[in-house]
């Protein structure tokens, strides 16, 4: 048994849930949460956390003079890849013209999803 | 000969301008102009690349700059006028009622405009360490968390490798995961108040995720290092907010970020004569979110800091909306004829530091007007009471409220009519016992 300790994201309260597990990773218990939103969270953040995850990378070639564009991936990768999408992006430079939306790097530390740009640079 | 009369000037090409502008030009105005001192459009929201922008008005979790996109381009749809590296020196009143602008930019020179009304969307500023009367010498490595975050996600550079982040803003706490995935090392958040005044969201995705602490009644005593940041010294407050002795911590670290509020930039507005409300030091604003100069109207953080953004856009709107209407009143005129105001005071006590709007004109309200405020501490099991007249005509049950999080109550058309003699509105916060 082992028990996680966080704080609900789902109103101002932030209330403190723990949520018990046993070994084989079941969750036996969840206490600390006052609406059922706490409890789908926390079920969400032991068993499969995921976040979106947004950095900016250089460019070349703008007429506007700008150094960076932004980016992220296009959906929700695990928690644990977060270090890894970041050590991809370390050197990467692209050209410009870049649209909103733009794949600039396919398939980021294998987790099948690509980082789109987030800023028009021209 | 460049056109120096516009029916309405915009300044600010932020969130708030562009929102503004977007509803003017719908509600049939098509003389606009928007003023930004910054090289594009967007405001502050080009740098803010996390996500999280847009929930409420677009349903979907964008960052900044997509959102600001999002209203940028409705800006060039409708052929809105704007002038880029423009920055505004001064804004006055004409003796036929006409607003004067003085702008500066590299182009034009020195630029002298006329207009019947204004919006004022300057946005604000970051409180500064000067601010704060922390003692020590000026080493080069203390940031605002908003440059820290100009540098790193606009400019390319990351300001510093060991930090230390004094505040628990949303800024702070994203500036705080910023810095963690550019490399640096972030060694802990110091709060000065016995809570955050960060989104819980951020203090989850942003401190805990990276297993950087939160030490909340703490503050900087001490800054090490005479060129260059060498080491920060935090302490526990105590309920006074001072120092306790002994509860001294060294950190080394080249870099302190603050995250210490935000200030409404209204140089301008004080320049105008408008009245400056003490607690939110933006304007003073009626239902109509204009200031107390009849013509200029305000909307966004100059008007008061909010939380998200969406509520920008909503509030901008209005002032657009508003700026329109008033510009059809002028007819041929520079300003609109004077009229006999019904302002009715929003009274509020329990707890509640402010309100947006403060003056109400019952017979200007749409089919409903959003009244914002903020509370001064954190309270729970709350209810929230507008009276008219003493009549309690609306409770909102609230199990937690915190300063952080700005508030709204939503007083309807339907709710005024059966007060059409109304004199006092009233908020008030009570306990629940229920």
């Amino acid at each position: 048994m082992n028990t996680v300790n966080l704080t609900c994201i789902g109103c101002p309260l932030g209330c403190q849930i723990e949520v018990l597990m046993d070994d084989d990773k079941n969750i036996r218990l969840i206490t600390g949460n006052t609406c059922p939103r706490g409890e789908k969270y926390a079920r969400k953040e032991v068993t499969a956390p995921t976040r979106i995850v947004t950095s900016s990378v250089r460019v070349y070639g703008s007429r506007q003079g700008e150094r960076m564009v932004s980016l992220k991936t296009a959906s929700d990768i695990p928690k644990e890849k977060i270090m890894d999408v970041i050590r991809d992006l370390r050197g990467v430079s692209v050209p410009c013209p870049v649209r909103i939306g733009d794949v600039l790097l396919h398939n980021i530390a294998g987790t099948g999803v690509d980082m789109i740009a987030t800023k028009d640079v021209d | 000969m460049e056109r120096t009369e516009y029916n309405l000037i915009i300044i600010g090409g932020g969130p708030a301008g562009l929102a503004a502008a977007v509803a003017a030009y719908d509600a049939g105005e098509r003389s606009i102009l928007i003023l930004e001192r910054e090289t594009r459009l967007g405001g502050i929201l080009n740098q803010c690349i996390h996500n999280g922008f847009g929930l409420h008005t677009f349903q979907e979790e964008l960052t900044g700059p997509e959102y600001a996109q999002r209203f940028i381009d409705k800006v060039l749809e409708r052929g809105i006028e704007y002038k880029l590296d423009t920055m505004v020196m001064s804004i006055g009143q004409g003796e036929d009622g006409s607003k004067e602008v003085m702008a500066v930019n590299e182009a034009d020179g020195l630029l002298l405009l006329k207009a019947r009304a204004l919006i004022l969307a300057m946005g604000c500023r970051e409180r500064s360490r000067g601010a704060l009367n922390i003692p020590g010498f000026r080493p080069a490595g203390i940031f605002s968390a908003g440059t820290a975050q100009r540098l790193v996600n606009i400019e390319g550079y990351l300001p510093g490798r060991r930090v230390v982040i004094l505040g628990s803003g949303d800024i702070g706490l994203i500036m705080a995961r910023r810095m963690t995935l550019e490399g640096a090392k972030v060694l802990v958040c110091a709060e000065l108040m016995p809570y955050s005044g960060g989104l819980k969201r951020n203090i989850v995705q942003c401190l805990d995720d990276f297993g950087i602490p939160l030490k909340l009644s703490h503050t900087v005593v001490r800054i090490e290092g005479k060129e260059r940041v060498e080491g920060v010294v935090i302490a526990q407050v105590g309920p006074d907010r001072k120092p306790i002795p002994g509860t001294e911590e060294h950190y080394d670290c080249d870099t302190l970020l603050l995250s210490v509020g935000l200030l409404p930039e209204n140089e301008l507005t004080i320049g105008l004569g408008a009245e400056i409300s003490r607690i939110t030091n933006g304007p003073v604003v009626n239902e109509s979110l204009e200031t107390s100069v009849p013509g200029v109207f305000a909307a966004g953080n100059v008007l008061h800091v909010h939380d998200l953004v969406d509520y920008v856009s909503e509030e901008a709107h209005l002032a657009g909306e508003r700026a329109a209407e008033y510009i059809t009143a002028c007819k041929d005129a520079m300003c609109a004829p004077p009229e006999k105001e019904k302002q009715i005071p929003v009274a509020f006590s329990g707890g509640i530091r402010y309100t947006v709007p403060c003056t109400i004109d019952p017979d200007k309200i749409g089919d409903w007007l959003k009244i914002r405020f903020r509370v001064g501490d954190v309270m729970t099991q709350r209810k929230v009471v507008l009276c008219l007249d003493s009549e309690p005509v609306l409770v909102k049950k609230r199990r937690v409220m915190a300063p952080g999080e700005m508030e709204e109550l939503v007083l309807t058309r339907k709710v005024l009519a059966a007060h059409p003699d109304l004199s006092s509105i009233e908020i008030r916060i009570e306990e629940d016992k229920a």
